[in-house]
């Protein structure tokens, strides 16, 4: 956990989480997001072993609902954002090769 | 412009005296945002037509002794991270500078059906990750008190309409005092209900577990109003929690007997501006003279709060703004070389710095290897946090606390430093973990003139208890008088 990030690191990060980055930024956020890590570490002072983690404050699980058929929205108000559409669908980069 | 110097609560009694009409607060509320947002840029966007026109219809309601909703043409600012139908949603980000949701957030159903006129949008951090609203991808917006200081953020478009009159009143979210920090900066009140209270229904999502909708106002009462019309049950936000909303307005000129209001010493360390501590020091004195018991306590683990939040906020962002990905909604770049490549280059160019700083963040802390590290550590501390807080509300009603370390900040004095912004937020984070309400409200200027607010938080789903509270201290006070 206390080994220096690396820009290597940064750019695997970067590419995780889908961003493509200049130079610039990945140097800027190496040691930016080093900065951030290093103030994080404080964390480790305390002895967590025996806490249950809290992912949500509110004393709710499992909600459920009725299967029911409700109107939802129409296929030209789904499209109407879509950076490309044909009018019935989303339209993407080809992702198969041709067989 | 005097015409919205009233509260919002006292102008709903002069619409319904028949003193004034919708139209004539529409019209002035336009007239204030055109004379004065050149320079504060507030708003992102307001909709002139659309607003006449629902006032038009108000009025003729009740001139026509129809029924009216609880709100009934009073104009409003909503934040635009809220999804209005038919009208821009930007989260002041490029990826969604084009956005037109297609349907209405849970509380712009509840605002309409309740008659307030939707008078525009306002501005914050893009996609509500900042304090300043200086990460705005279209504009800063500039303090009212003094346009070379920050509004606070990132719901810094809403406080600031308020605080310049130009809306008697106006939504936030607030993920770590993003409604609660700015209103201290702006010199107005700011709420942040239980979480689970308000449906986070169409508000794009910045970190789920923390995010909450509340109301700005220039009084405890119009505050108090507005929340609970907002709150309430949401089938569609499945943390939205089942229980009975209270009629806050009814009670909150109640002064509570026997109140014991908290203080944590933690709150009054090193790194507190003088001035600021002297006026907390004040509203206590305000509170022992209206025959409040102050009461010293603990919160061990503050100072494990900014950590915690900021693994917490970034790990649930780089999940939650996997969405922008350039195929249903949002920019796609121009040019890429394949799908992957569509992703990352649209995400490249549509998000600014801070976001891109905390999805790596957040990435970086969900990876394999460093999860339990970091992201399981966060949520163990965050646990003890809310216990902190639990032991303190069995000893008080209210916790009384600075809002933040100093009054508004300079333009660009933190901007370029996220660590230093980030520590910024020390007094109002630790509320989104605990998931409790709280509210701040004006206690005092500066020696240069800029509002310093007071934080008082409750325990969950004690808001009543807040708004009760907080209006003690501004019945005995003149500071939320004090205009720009």
């Amino acid at each position: 956990m206390a080994e220096p990030l690396t820009k290597e690191t940064v750019t695997k990060v970067a590419h995780l989480a889908r961003l493509k980055l200049s130079e610039t930024e990945l140097d800027l956020f190496t040691t930016q997001l080093g900065q951030v890590l290093g103030y994080v570490e404080l964390l480790n002072e305390l002895d967590t072993t025996a806490v249950e983690p809290m992912a949500h404050v509110a004393d709710i699980a499992n909600v459920f609902r009725d299967d029911e058929v409700r109107p939802s929205l129409s296929r030209a108000a789904a499209l109407s954002n879509a950076p490309k559409s044909d009018g019935k669908f989303f339209v993407v980069p080809q992702i198969l090769e041709e067989g | 412009m005097s015409l919205l110097s009233a509260s919002a609560i006292k102008l709903i009694g002069q619409l319904n005296h028949g003193d004034v009409t919708s139209s004539e607060l529409t019209e002035a509320s336009l007239n204030a945002i055109a004379a004065q947002d050149a320079n504060i840029r507030a708003f992102l966007s307001t909709n002139a037509e659309a607003a006449l026109a629902q006032a038009k219809a108000i009025d003729e309601k009740r001139k026509t002794g129809q029924p009216v909703g609880k709100l009934a043409g009073l104009p409003i600012a909503i934040k635009d991270n809220m999804c209005t139908l038919g009208v821009k949603t930007t989260c002041a980000s490029r990826i969604l500078e084009n956005f037109v949701p297609p349907y209405d957030a849970g509380v712009v159903e509840k605002l309409k059906a309740a008659d307030a006129v939707l008078i525009g949008k306002t501005n914050l951090d893009e996609f509500a990750m900042g304090s300043s609203t200086e990460n705005s991808a279209f504009q800063v917006t500039r303090n009212p008190w003094n346009l070379e200081h920050t509004v606070g953020g990132s719901s810094g478009g809403s406080a600031a309409a308020v605080a310049a009159r130009m809306v008697p009143w106006s939504l936030g979210s607030d993920t770590g005092g993003s409604i609660r920090q700015p209103a201290g900066f702006c010199g107005v009140i700011g709420m942040k209900p239980t979480y689970g209270r308000v449906s986070r229904y169409g508000l794009i999502a910045y970190a789920s577990s923390l995010d909450q909708i509340g109301p700005f106002a220039t009084d405890v009462a119009s505050a108090a109003l507005l929340l609970e019309v907002i709150s309430g049950h949401d089938g569609r936000d499945s943390t939205s929690v089942d229980r009975p909303v209270p009629e806050y307005s009814q009670t909150v000129e109640q002064p509570m007997n026997g109140l014991r209001v908290g203080i944590a010493r933690e709150h009054f360390g090193e790194g507190l501006d003088h001035e600021v501590a002297a006026a907390i020091k004040q509203s206590l004195d305000v509170y022992r003279s209206l025959g409040a018991e102050i009461v010293e306590l603990s919160l061990p683990h503050s100072k494990y709060a900014i950590a915690t939040y900021y693994l917490i906020a970034a790990s649930e962002a780089s999940s939650n703004l996997a969405r922008f990905d350039g195929v249903h909604y949002g920019h796609r770049a121009a040019k890429f070389d394949n799908l992957i490549d569509m992703y990352s280059a649209s995400r490249g160019e549509g998000f600014g710095p801070e976001v891109k700083r905390r999805i790596m963040l957040g990435t970086y802390a969900l990876s394999a290897g460093y999860y339990d590290a970091y992201y399981l550590k966060a949520l163990k501390v965050r646990r003890l946090i809310r216990r902190d807080f639990d032991a303190a509300f069995e000893r008080c009603d209210v916790l009384a606390s600075p809002i933040a370390s100093t009054p508004a900040f300079r333009l660009g004095e933190l901007v370029n430093d996220p660590l230093a912004m980030y520590l910024s937020d020390i007094y109002t984070i630790s509320a989104n973990l605990a998931g409790i309400p709280g509210l701040s409200l004006p206690c005092g200027l500066s020696s240069t003139g800029l509002p310093i607010g007071l934080q008082l938080l409750a325990a969950p789903f004690e808001e009543e208890k807040l708004f009760r509270a907080a209006r003690m201290f501004e019945r005995a006070t003149e500071w939320h008088t004090k205009r720009p």
